[in-house]
């Protein structure tokens, strides 16, 4: 709020009254000075012992998760100055909502107390904290203080944003990606699993903040206006990734990562267009991954031949869109939990099947629980993708192979998505989902539309495995499970796409990102983890339904269109 | 009194839509029983009836959404397989009593998807997007605009169907319906819920699609809207066709008004009868807010 006109809170406001009485200058005074000592903190030592990862012992210089605490305070002071409306910051906040601040604050907190109860936890009582410790701990609970001091009420409308040539806008969708890719990167590349867990607590409240200051919907409308520039730089954003990497250890990972989001976009397709919840959407994986291995010329497949990729994949993909049609023949004719249970069912069914085509329970094809071992790397053209590569001095290892190659298929997927779900045959999906009898009354042949929507997803999927049978190197029946530790699963992908945003292209591949990192880097959950898992799911419904990215239709179901600027569009297969 | 002759601006063409012993039964309770009716072309027919007599029962017998347990329905000649899109490619296209729109669809996307039918693309066209494509795309868009201009809803092209008032949703249910380019609508309680006003606009709505070509049977417990408008009306009672006739002779008939009434006036003169049809007219648009 701009101090000349203190009480925009209580014009615009239904509740105005803040939680803690304090004047709101003096609050906002309160939230700077304490986020300045808070930044002054971690510049001094929080532990004596460098047996805390990170070294947090040296004073001077900020090292590990002091840096998260470090980014956050500077976030929460240069977020309060652009509420009152300083010049060259306003950007930072065009709703100038006090609630991004205090978002920012218990970010902040949130971060800086985890740090000292894990030191006190691991190395045994707070005594190992030093003076820094206790002051950045006093200091965020101050600032916290002070922001939840602030007035609240509703932020004022955002003001029309100003034009801005479009070599402009376009080079904030780049830095925005820029921006987006780096923190992406610093989480994958986080070293020790309280530097992640403090990192997804930054994250997700700045993120809570950067949605309330307003900053979302700008970039959504600017994206929304250079969809194919966005697109462009996502993937130029993405492809870049393997370069930045010395290590296989992390390519690895976001290669699982992209194989497993591409797949639960191809899920997308059937549960958020066509809204069939289908509880055995795996198996699909499996028959395009077990098709792959067959025709890999593998030492272990029983069909003794090798075909190049191109006729692989495409010999996977259709091997899926075969099983997708015979199962979605049968079950399609079933309405909501039935169709649930079904496909639940069949998921197992091709678990166990392929666990007995062994050559003693069952014909001999896919060598039952061993699974077919040594599937022997891609190679296109001659370019082989077990080698490490250096194109104009970039070295590519195999891993930034399959990357790179994976990526192509992820690209594929978004196209198809998006061009799908934006024609005649998305819309009568969404119709169906919407309203089967209003649909089936619109002329809309409701079993065959939805069979087509099954179909193309079984496709998706059984292409996407066919490259992760050559990332993995064996295929056994065990990958391909209703829900296990290890994702995909059938359950982490529908929780992927609903974490996500269902009906989104974005939703699934973040959600599927985080589902993947989570279990990856927070080793102590290993134990807990499908409990943690559960618990996050009932939070996530009860506090944002529609997932981390909304639908646009959500979204504007909340934002009618202004008398001006009219609704954001609804882009293509943003169904 | 049980006039089954023809309405008589009728042209002599075949019927739009013939039902002939159209019975339907939920297990012991028989909905509507042996309903014949017919609709000529360019005739805007009436169906009414108080409430529970069967009317959005035999629409559903009507339009594929049940199979009717008895009886035959013949659209222009030719029998109807009871499967609802099959109904609508035929040509029937319908509204709901209780508006189901696709409510997280945009206006404009409500409408597109009426058009359904009326359109080829399949999914490799689509993830093609070929010069047809497109072609068929922005034909659609057009047709769908003109529709909403037609009903008025252009300018809320873009806004979500939930988010209409509740008039305009009955509107956009009609649109959508147009959209199948049908030669019969069928609407069911199109004014329930509306004002005076938006009544009158959807009265001359219903005379614009009958000018265009479009036959069409309606539902309704407005009785002046009934009889403002249609050419011919068909009374239901308990699920059976209880007389039909010209909009006069179903509005002086007693057993109609007993029939909203419940008890029948004996010897009531004919000047009351016009206060009669009046207060169940107030008593079905009461019970209309169910
Ligand atoms: N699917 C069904 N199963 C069982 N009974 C039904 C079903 N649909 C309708 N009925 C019954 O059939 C009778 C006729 O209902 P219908 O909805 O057709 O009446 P209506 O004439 O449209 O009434 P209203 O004017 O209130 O809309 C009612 O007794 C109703 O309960
Ligand atoms: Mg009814």
């Amino acid at each position: 709020m701009n101090p000349k006109n203190p009480p925009t809170g209580k014009t615009a406001g239904i509740t105005a009254i803040p939680r803690i009485p304090l004047p709101p200058a003096a609050a906002r005074i309160t939230v700077i000075a304490g986020a300045a000592l808070t930044l002054a903190s971690t510049f001094l030592a929080w532990t004596w012992t460098q047996a805390f990862p990170g070294n947090l012992t040296v004073t001077g210089y900020p090292g590990g998760l002091q840096l998260l605490t470090l980014t956050g305070a500077i976030l929460t002071i240069a977020h309060t100055l652009a509420t009152t409306g300083t010049p060259g910051l306003r950007w930072l906040s065009p709703t100038r909502s006090n609630t991004a601040t205090r978002h920012l604050a218990l970010g902040t907190l949130a971060t800086t107390w985890y740090t000292l109860i894990a030191i006190a936890v691991q190395l045994g009582g707070i005594v190992n904290l030093e003076p820094g410790g206790y002051l950045a701990g006093a200091t965020s609970l101050i600032t916290t203080l002070g922001a939840l001091a602030l007035p609240s009420g509703r932020p004022t409308p955002p003001p029309p944003p100003k034009p801005l040539p479009s070599w402009a806008e376009i080079l904030i969708i780049a830095a925005a990606f820029g921006l987006g890719l780096s923190v992406l990167t610093y989480g994958i590349g986080t070293a020790y699993g309280e530097l992640f867990t403090g990192f997804l607590l930054l994250t997700g409240f700045t993120t809570a903040a950067l949605a309330k200051a307003g900053l979302i919907t700008r970039l959504s409308r600017l994206t929304a206006t250079h969809r194919r520039v966005t697109v462009t730089a996502a993937f130029a954003a993405a492809a870049l990734f393997p370069l930045t990497q010395d290590t296989d250890e992390y390519t690895l990972i976001v290669v699982n990562i992209l194989i497993f989001s591409t797949v639960a976009l191809g899920l997308n397709v059937v549960v958020g267009l066509a809204g069939l919840l289908d509880l055995g959407y795996v198996a699909f994986l499996g028959v395009g991954a077990y098709t792959a291995a067959l025709v890999s010329g593998s030492t272990a497949s029983t069909l003794h031949i090798h075909f190049p990729f191109w006729a692989a994949a495409l010999t996977g993909a259709a091997a899926s869109l075969v099983f997708g049609v015979l199962i979605g023949a049968p079950t399609l004719r079933l309405r909501g939990d039935y169709l649930a249970i079904v496909t639940l069912g069949f998921g197992e069914i091709f678990r166990i099947a392929v666990g007995n085509l062994n050559g003693e329970s069952g014909p001999s094809v896919t060598n039952g629980p061993n699974g077919i071992p040594n599937i022997p790397n891609l190679s296109i053209l001659g370019y082989n993708f077990g080698d490490t590569h250096t194109l104009g001095g970039l070295t590519l290892n195999p891993f930034a192979n399959y990357y790179l190659l994976m990526l192509l298929v992820t690209l594929l997927v978004v196209l198809v998505f998006s061009r799908a779900g934006n024609s005649r045959i998305g819309r009568a999906w969404i119709a169906i989902r919407e309203d089967e009898t209003a649909a089936t009354a619109m002329g809309i042949n409701g079993f065959r539309v939805k069979l087509i929507a099954f179909a193309l997803g079984a496709t998706l999927a059984g292409l996407a495995g066919t490259v992760q049978a050559h990332v993995s190197t064996t295929v056994v029946p065990e990958q391909y499970v209703f829900a296990g530790p290890v994702p995909p699963n059938s359950a982490f992908l529908l929780a992927a796409v609903i974490l996500g945003g269902m009906g989104t292209i974005t939703g699934p591949l973040l959600g599927a990102a985080l589902l993947y990192l989570i279990p990856a880097k927070l080793q102590f959950l290993q134990d807990y983890q499908l409990l943690a898992f559960g618990a996050a799911l009932i939070l996530l419904m009860r506090f944002r339904p529609e997932g981390i990215i909304p639908n646009r239709r959500q979204q504007l179901e909340f934002h009618e269109p202004p008398a001006t600027g009219g609704p954001i569009p609804l882009t293509k297969a943003e169904a | 009194m049980t006039t089954t002759a023809p309405a008589p601006n009728a042209p002599d063409d075949t019927p739009v839509l013939t039902a002939t012993g159209v019975t339907m039964r939920f297990g012991g309770l028989t909905a509507v029983r042996a309903v014949d009716l017919t609709v000529n072309p360019g005739q805007i027919v009436g169906l009414i009836g108080p409430n529970g007599a069967g009317k959005t029962t035999f629409f559903n017998c009507l339009t594929g959404l049940y199979v009717p347990t008895e009886g035959t329905v013949t659209y222009r000649g030719t029998d109807l397989p009871p499967k609802p899109h099959l109904v609508t490619q035929a040509g029937i296209a319908r509204t709901f009593q209780n508006i189901r729109l696709f409510a997280n669809m945009t206006v404009l996307e409500n409408v597109l998807v009426g058009r359904h039918t009326r359109t080829k693309e399949g999914l490799f066209s689509a993830l093609l997007r070929g010069p047809a494509f497109r072609r068929a795309e922005k034909a659609s868009e057009e047709r769908a605009m003109e529709l909403l201009h037609f009903t008025g809803l252009a300018p809320k092209r873009d806004h979500l169907a939930r988010n209409l008032p509740y008039g305009e949703q009955r509107k956009l249910e009609i649109a959508r319906a147009l959209a199948s380019d049908p030669g019969l609508l069928l609407l069911d309680e199109p004014t329930a819920g509306m004002n005076p006003h938006e009544t009158r606009t959807t009265e001359q709505l219903v005379f614009a699609i009958r000018d265009q070509g479009t036959a069409v049977l309606v539902i309704e417990h407005d009785m002046r809207f009934i009889f403002n408008l249609c050419d011919h009306v068909a009374v239901l009672v308990q699920g059976e066709k209880l007389l039909e006739g010209t909009p006069r002779t179903v509005q002086s008939d007693e057993r109609v008004i007993a029939a909203y009434l419940g008890t029948p006036f004996e010897g009531a003169p004919g000047t009351e009868e016009a206060a009669e049809v009046e207060a169940a007219e107030a008593h079905a648009a009461e019970d209309t807010d169910r």
